[in-house]
């Protein structure tokens, strides 16, 4: 296969410096939400001040630049060891010319790698062959404030009164956002997994989180869910960075997994408003960038 | 409205500031985060360890910037670590919380008037502010280059094994945007919005 390693290069460098364009949307309708004056509109006005300035000068939006995640899903043929050389090159030379923070830390000894280059598992890569013609990558880069705030419930849950059904999910994800306050860089975006393992639930949250805000859930039940989810936190008044506001949750994505009998876990992903989110398409003479 | 001050802060002018003020901060400030505040805790507040002879030099340096001066909470992007000509390219605010169990102490032992941060901090340093005084500044989470844009120079650097985030950038400011959330007076801005969204989470529960 040719060598990628510029094409990923530029997939990082635009997930870092580029906010989707469905993201800023709805930091705008926040805007309008909140109070003339206040301190909520103050940090919504600044927040999308930065996301237009790094937009035009390629700089970061948020010094952190996160983990990275990336899902390739690639046709018969690919090699994911190659892909995986590849990506690991670009995130380098990604670090080099500053799109990302030097951020992989050894755990045991604090070293920072100074290249974004830690163990078999940073960057995080998750490859899938499908029966598909063109080769897929997509990347989130998630920061540390926000992964820090995400949350996994094992129901039930005496103290939520959280039972094994919808209405579990729903008090389980208004006390993550609860617990969470400012702390994920509110207004934030949710990514919910009902079921699956401890493992699976947190992959399959981040996995929802790719997910564009207008694509609805096939599921009506989830559909409907998801809406009464952000529009009950937002009645939470915790508010952009926490100021107390109108706007805490601006996106709510569920999926499910199948369970054991024996577990129903509910697992939160708590996504900051720079939700950095960028996929490329390989054809045979071009790449796509979305 | 919006209060324009200057690095070393007076102990009246931080008694003058409340919660909900915007202030924008000129003058000379310091980096730290996670490592530093451990380091610092670890070998000079509550000594564990003998300090090095590089620890003894970067104490010695860092002590007069952190006395009537603010710490930030951030872990830059910084361009130019080949040719040692630093330059922030993004330097949002980290979460503050992790240095609860430390930053009171902190701003105890060098008379610092606070810090700046996002997302709040605890009981610990809230009583500190009273203290000191001190004051919490709430810097804009993730508006990382717009806040970098203030950054006028990096005057120089210490301890940059902790790494590049972890590192003490000392640095040169020009009207950094911040909000007062926390006060010398006892009032936390923080406290209150997580008081009434309780209110609110119990009636969505109910």
């Amino acid at each position: 296969m040719r060598d990628l390693t510029q094409e990923i290069l530029e997939l990082i460098r635009l997930t870092s410096t580029d906010l989707p364009p469905d993201v800023e949307l709805q930091l705008r309708k926040a805007l309008d939400q909140e109070e003339p004056g206040s301190a909520a509109r103050g940090a919504l006005e600044a927040i999308l001040t930065n996301v237009m300035m790094t937009r035009r000068n390629s700089t970061p939006i948020c010094q952190d630049t996160g983990t990275p995640i990336f899902f390739v899903r690639y046709p018969e043929g690919y090699s994911p060891r190659v892909i995986r050389e590849q990506i690991r090159a670009a995130i380098a030379e990604a670090t080099r010319k500053s799109y990302l923070r030097p951020n992989a830390v050894d755990s045991l000894n604090g070293k920072n790698t100074g290249n974004n280059l830690g163990d078999h598992y940073f960057p995080t890569i998750h490859f899938e062959e499908a029966d598909v013609d063109l080769l897929t990558i997509e990347l989130i880069l998630k920061g540390g404030g926000c992964e820090n705030v995400g949350a996994q419930y094992s129901l039930p849950d005496n103290r939520l009164k959280a039972g094994r059904d919808l209405e579990g999910v729903r008090r389980t994800a208004l006390d993550a956002v609860w617990q969470a306050q400012g702390e994920g860089c509110a207004p934030g975006f949710l990514g919910i997994t009902i079921g699956g393992d401890r493992g699976s639930g947190y992959t399959a949250s981040k996995e929802a989180l790719l997910r564009n805000n207008d694509e609805a859930n096939p599921d009506p039940d989830l559909a409907a869910l998801e809406e009464r989810i952000t529009h009950e936190a937002n009645e939470l008044g915790i508010g952009p960075m926490g100021f107390g506001g109108k706007s805490t949750v601006l996106g709510t994505k569920i999926t499910s997994s199948h369970r054991l009998p024996a577990s129903f876990f509910v697992t939160i992903s708590y996504m900051c408003w720079a939700y950095r989110r960028r996929k490329m398409t390989i054809t045979a003479d071009q790449v796509q960038y979305s | 409205m919006t209060k324009n001050l200057s690095l070393p802060i007076s102990d009246e002018t931080i008694r003058g500031l409340s919660v909900g003020e915007s202030v924008t901060l000129s003058g000379v400030m310091v980096t730290g985060r996670d490592a530093v505040h451990k380091w610092l805790m670890d070998t000079f507040i509550a000594p564990k360890r003998t300090p090095t002879e590089d620890d003894q030099e970067v104490y010695s340096a860092i002590r007069p910037l952190l006395q009537g001066s603010v710490i930030y909470h951030c872990g830059p992007v910084v361009a130019g670590l080949d040719t040692k000509q630093y330059r922030f390219v993004a330097a949002g605010p980290t979460t503050s919380i992790r240095e609860e169990p430390y930053q009171g102490d902190v701003m105890r032992h060098f008379n610092m008037k606070g810090a700046i941060g996002k997302g709040g901090m605890g009981t610990k340093t809230l009583r500190a502010c009273q203290e000191v005084p001190g004051v919490y500044f709430h810097a804009i989470g993730g508006a990382a280059s717009l806040i970098a844009q203030s950054v006028q120079k990096v005057l120089t650097v210490y301890k940059l094994d902790f790494g590049v985030p972890e590192a003490i950038w000392v640095i040169e400011v020009k009207d950094f945007p911040v909000v007062v959330t926390m006060d010398s007076h006892g009032n936390s801005l923080h406290a209150g919005v997580r008081e009434q969204s309780k209110v609110q989470l119990e009636r969505l529960l109910a």
